[in-house]
């Protein structure tokens, strides 16, 4: 008799372990029955988690963050006990924008510090003129996109709540926006970036590897209550995704998890093989930028929770004015990854760790991070005025 | 461009006998406009005079702040519900109920996502009689929490405005040799004359005696 079990998930490349799993029926020999339920919006994933309707959830990491310590919503206590995936996003601007970058660089653009500076002469220019503010699109309030978004402008001198206009769009009407005008760039996982390329829209500025060589971008969530209630299930579950997670990184399996991947996102399966081998096309001309960081999923230890990464969030919270910064929270931050979960389910065969940046983050620019000292971390950045934080709207 | 301008104390609930506030702004997010249909027609019976519709979801905020509702009903389904979130989020000011509607549903999970303090509110079909419930419920919610709030506030208030009052009392007591109660009887009857609140009167005592220091 098999257990049955209800996850959500949003159709993006990182919920390939997920997929995986069901599909190659490695939940299925733990005695799993799984149905993945594609949803819409980040808001019903946390929603649907929060009050039943899903025993577990791909979700992005600093959403499982945030419920937990009850920002922006109710406090609905999760815990994250597998790291479904690091990285995976990009920044992509308009054509217009990427040739005005190109004009107002003072270097090698893919340099994300040439850019951002670039970017911010941009943006006075703008002001001077009395034009519009730039505006970037991103995926939700709680989420790297926005973090990354914002770490990289302010790199460049740019204040994201005063000099730019960031919007939250859902991922599918990324593109069409970008093509309408209404935005001038965004940062989103895959595949929509290449979509834009493909459509010769948009041009891929950076990889979000470039912005941070390490980044918690989606969690599987789970209610800290129900796994305190179920916890053989979960580790069934643990052990069943981490052999999908090291299915899908060996480049053998490829085109099948492509095929697997492409059938539950709807797009083309030579979208996903190419986001799987880190290996994008970044404009209409055929051009191309390769990593073999763009998305880690099943290597270099990505599937156990990494506590840095999630005093890291908490940290952006804090910095971008989401929340107070307290010793309190920043331990709750913490605690929501679980390693030690991790660890009890999948003993010693958890992945060995590959090489990792110094300080777990690697971000491009700035200090290295120091979990134990958030707030000196947030001091070496430039002050910033104490103003509200102003209400984004779409144009 | 309009703004929430009102306070989220005065968002109003259905009165005891059951009267519903014509006044109170239902917007309905929702791209069916079968499903919209029902919905405006089940709160136009149930009293709700000022129902409009969004079925075109481009440039949303924008809209709902011209709009400026009191209340966002929005289809689960949408995708456009992540970027209500960040109006939510981004602007403290704009504390307004959201209902939610999803597929699957039955009295136990309603139950459910109450006791779990969530802010959603789950319905099966678009019933008509039970979107007035899932209104009730929304806002009922929504008041609790502002209740809270004002509650707080007022709590806070208090303490300060009797700290005021002590002090004044106690200069009083000094500087004119008077018991407790000869120093609280001279600020209300000072007040009364002056007609003004008796802390307004204490912090002028205590401003004055600051300036004498």
């Amino acid at each position: 008799m098999s257990t049955r079990l209800r996850i959500g998930f949003i159709p993006l490349v990182d919920a390939a372990a997920l997929i995986v799993a069901v599909e190659c029926g490695f939940t299925a020999a733990e005695g799993l029955d799984v149905s993945l339920v594609r949803e819409v919006s980040w808001s019903n994933v946390r929603d649907k988690l929060n009050i039943g309707l899903f025993d577990a959830a791909h979700m992005l990491s600093p959403m499982a963050i945030a419920s937990s310590l009850g920002i922006g919503h109710l406090r609905v206590p999760l815990i994250a006990p597998f790291n479904l995936g690091l990285n995976g996003n990009a920044i992509t601007v308009s054509e217009p924008l990427y040739a005005a970058i190109l004009a107002h660089a003072d270097g090698d653009i893919t340099d994300p510090g040439v850019s951002a500076r670039a970017l911010a002469r941009i943006a006075a220019e703008r002001k001077t003129a009395g034009e519009d503010q730039l505006t970037f699109g991103i995926t939700f309030p709680f989420s790297n996109h926005n973090y990354q978004t914002r770490f990289w402008m302010a790199v460049g001198g740019i204040d994201p709540d005063e000099d730019v206009s960031l919007v939250v769009l859902p991922p599918p009407y990324m593109v069409e926006s970008l093509q309408s005008g209404q935005i001038d760039g965004y940062c989103v996982g895959a595949p929509w970036n290449s979509v834009a390329v493909g459509q010769g829209i948009g041009r891929i500025l950076h990889f979000g590897c470039a912005i941070m060589a390490r980044a918690s971008e989606k969690v599987l969530a789970v209610r800290e209550r129900w796994a305190d209630k179920n916890r053989d299930t979960l580790d069934a579950l643990l052990r069943g995704l981490a052999r999908a997670a090291a299915f899908v990184e060996d480049a053998g399996n490829r085109a099948d998890v492509a095929r697997m991947v492409a059938a539950r996102l709807d797009v083309a399966d030579g979208i996903i093989a190419r986001t799987l081998a880190g290996d994008l096309q970044i404009a209409v001309d055929g051009s191309t930028r390769s990593s073999d960081r763009y998305l880690i999923i099943g290597r270099d230890g990505a599937g156990r929770p990494d506590t840095v990464q999630a005093a890291w969030i908490y940290a952006q919270m804090v910095r971008w004015r989401q929340t107070p910064y307290s010793d309190a929270l920043l331990n709750d931050a913490r605690a929501v990854f679980r390693p030690d979960l991790y660890d009890a389910a999948l003993g010693l065969q958890a992945s060995p760790a590959g090489s990792l940046p110094p300080d777990g983050i690697g971000c491009f620019s700035g200090p290295a991070f120091d979990p134990a000292d958030v707030c000196g971390h947030l001091a070496a950045w430039p002050k910033r005025p104490a103003a509200r934080p102003r209400l984004s709207v779409v144009r | 461009m309009a703004e929430f301008r009102k306070d989220a104390a005065t968002a109003r609930a259905p009165s005891a006998d059951g009267a519903r506030d014509a006044s109170l702004k239902i917007l309905i997010v929702d791209e069916s406009p079968i499903r919209a249909a029902i919905l405006a027609d089940g709160l136009r019976e149930a009293g709700f005079l000022l129902v409009e519709r969004l079925a075109e979801t481009r440039n949303l905020l924008d809209r709902i702040y011209t709009i400026d509702p009191d209340v966002i009903l929005i289809d689960l389904e949408n995708p456009n519900r992540d970027t209500l979130e960040q109006m939510f989020q981004m602007s403290r000011a704009v504390r307004r109920p959201v209902a939610m509607f999803v597929d699957h549903s039955d009295r136990a999970s309603i139950q459910a996502a109450v006791d779990a303090g969530v802010s959603a509110y789950i319905v099966g079909d678009l019933k008509k009689e039970r979107v007035t419930s899932i209104l009730d419920l929304c806002i009922s919610r929504f008041n609790a929490f502002s209740r809270l709030q004002a509650e707080l506030e007022s709590a806070k208030d208090a303490l300060a405005e009797r700290k005021v009052i002590d002090r004044a009392k106690g200069l009083l007591m000094k500087a004119k040799g008077l018991s407790e109660e000869g120093a609280y009887a001279l600020l209300r009857k000072t007040a009364m004359n002056e007609n003004k609140k008796i802390v307004d009167i204490a912090q002028s005592v205590v401003t004055a005696a600051e300036l004498f220091k």
